[in-house]
């Protein structure tokens, strides 16, 4: 639904006033570019939930900004429901643009217009008449739970509220794809969870494509299908989210997932930790699994069948979405051959094994 | 007080009112659009012309520049192009309008640059078209602070009608003048001030009456 090739965008630094500060023009200095996007590919299927993650100044808001346009690629190509989005000339792009809502981090309602205003301005810009927009725009306040809201002003309303006026607003012209441009990071985490809901309810019963960005992993947990982690105007990770979870790739990926979690091995052993063994060291591992493994009683079968002891020293069971993953932060204890056996038999269980480093045995 | 002096304060009071009624709405009328002109020709902004932006920027600043009683006597052949005469009512109402044009504009872009640029971006995320914004989204949301800057407007053209007695113009500026200063008439003086300062209250009364009505936020 939504594919992005090789998409860049760079940014010439420039004066408010659109031309360049004299003083860069006098030092002969080429002019200061920042490069927001670099050669970003994504493809997102038509009905998914694709989430993209990143820090503050990744790129993720230029990103969602290039699906429609209103921030131009400087190169590459957008194709949204099978049009090239930056062939089309003015009319043509607005045009496409009722087919693609759009939800803000500040919401961006009309302070002047009530809720059912607000949320029948895109069908007023479509020209559609007062009576069918009526028609149109109950339905949707119904969905959002704001009948009893229509006649209020933005200013009466709470931020979840604002949110629920503006995801109507946004499906009032009856997009096939919906952008959320951080939507619940103004939120409280409760008023988070429902707004989540209310975006998940959408996509199942009106079969929407769903692009979000966001800077909160429990937002990628709970209701994206996959996710893209941005760094520095690249995409540099794209997974199922399952498996993100379970076994990021990348070293940012491990970073945000370990901030999320909150499951780092103790500080007092971290000091200690060295990356190559040693002669009486232990390893200390980082175990990841899901599904089935999560219900076997692995842990003391390791003990028995490979000889080790196990010093659990964080554990941890998250629910992603339908799946059950445990992660687990422990020392395996026993001779080199023993753990090394202990690891290969972990893997061969299907459980995700990290070796974080290893420490010198206390004896 | 004399009936005769009364009948000149009645006549001043209408003068005056007429003065900033005419040269208030017709500057509106012109001055609301080229603040928009103003606005939306900023670079980045929904149809940046940059050029055209600072050569409006650039006559605008130099109508403001320009004292008013000088603007008053150095427009005479264009005033008489425009009402036929170099004196009277009508011949102050040309340069007082002129003069509010570029106020209102400023006022009215300043009112504009307040609505967050998250507003417009929303707007160009439903497909509206430059115009729809403009008529939809910019002026709808600034209504508040063009009513503000319209009033101001007024109560300035009110003090400036007070100059209109440079070319015959009447009023009652003019009239407190002539009779109070010149003629060593304290009563009239005061008198005049008193109607101007109750016209003040009233339209700067009326004005804030109307934010608040419009006012949602």
């Amino acid at each position: 639904m939504i594919t992005l090739r090789n998409v860049s965008k760079t940014y010439h630094l420039t004066s408010p006033s659109g031309r360049l500060p004299f003083a860069a023009r006098r030092r002969d200095q080429p002019p200061r570019t920042i490069e927001a996007l670099k050669n970003v590919d994504l493809h997102v299927p038509q009905g998914s939930i694709h989430g993209v993650i990143g820090l503050s100044g990744a790129g993720k808001s230029t990103l969602i900004r290039c699906v429609n346009l209103l921030e131009r690629p400087s190169s590459g190509s957008v194709v949204v429901d099978g049009q090239e989005m930056t062939d089309l000339s003015a009319a043509e792009l607005n045009q496409a643009r009722h087919r693609i809502g759009m939800i803000f981090q500040h919401f961006n309602l009309l302070t002047t217009r009530s809720v059912f205003d607000n949320v029948a301005l895109p069908l007023e810009l479509m020209g559609m008449r007062r009576s069918a927009i009526r028609e149109r725009v109950r339905p949707l306040l119904e969905l959002t739970g704001l009948t009893d809201k229509a006649r209020q002003y933005p200013a009466q309303l709470s931020g979840g509220q604002k949110q629920r006026v503006a995801i109507a607003r946004a499906l009032a012209s009856e997009p096939r794809v919906l952008l959320c441009d951080e939507a619940t990071s103004a939120l409280d985490p409760q008023t988070t969870g429902s707004i989540l809901a209310l975006l998940r309810e959408i996509n199942q019963k009106l079969g929407l494509t769903i692009l979000l960005i966001t800077h909160e992993m429990e937002v990628v947990k709970s209701i994206c299908h996959r996710v893209g982690l941005i760094s520095d105007g690249e995409l540099v990770e794209e997974a199922e989210v399952g498996d993100f979870f379970t076994a990021p790739r990348t070293r940012l990926g491990r970073e945000f997932l370990n901030d999320f979690l909150q499951l780092e091995p103790p500080k007092a052993l971290v000091e200690r930790l060295e990356e190559a063994p040693g002669e009486r060291t232990h390893p200390v591992v980082r175990l990841a699994f899901s599904g089935d493994a999560v219900s076997t009683p692995l842990i003391s079968r390791l003990a028995r069948e490979c000889g080790v002891d196990v010093s659990i020293l964080q554990a941890k069971v998250e629910s992603i979405q339908e799946r059950t993953l445990g992660l687990m932060i422990a020392e395996l204890l026993g001779s080199p051959a023993q753990t090394r056996r202990a690891i290969d038999y972990l893997e061969t269980h299907d459980l995700h094994v990290e070796v974080l480093g290893h420490v010198q045995r206390d004896d | 007080m004399s009936s005769a002096m009364i009948d000149l304060i009645l006549q001043a009071t209408l003068d005056t009112l007429y003065m900033v009624a005419v040269s208030g709405v017709i500057s509106a009328l012109f001055g609301v659009p080229l603040g928009v002109l103003l606005y939306v020709t900023r670079p980045r902004q929904i149809l940046a012309r940059p050029a055209l932006n600072q050569a409006l920027g650039m006559v605008t600043n130099v109508g403001r520049s320009i004292p008013f009683i000088i603007l008053m006597v150095a427009i005479i052949p264009f005033t008489r192009m425009i009402v036929g005469t170099s004196i009277g009512t009508n011949a102050a109402v040309v340069p007082l309008t002129l003069a509010a044009i570029p106020f209102v504009a400023r006022l009215v872009e300043g009112a504009l640059n307040e609505i967050p640029p998250g507003l417009v971006e929303a707007a160009q995320s439903m497909g509206a078209t430059p115009h729809q914004i403009i008529t939809k989204v910019l002026l709808p949301e600034a209504r508040g602070g063009i009513i503000t800057g319209l009033t101001i407007t007024v109560v300035t053209l009110v003090s400036y009608s007070a100059m209109a007695g440079a070319v015959g113009g009447g009023g009652l500026g003019d009239l407190g003048i002539r009779y109070g200063y010149n003629r060593f008439n304290p009563t009239i003086m005061l008198v005049t001030v008193a109607i101007l300062v109750v016209m003040v209250q009233g339209f700067q009364s009326l004005g804030d009456y109307l934010v608040r009505k419009s006012d949602r936020k």
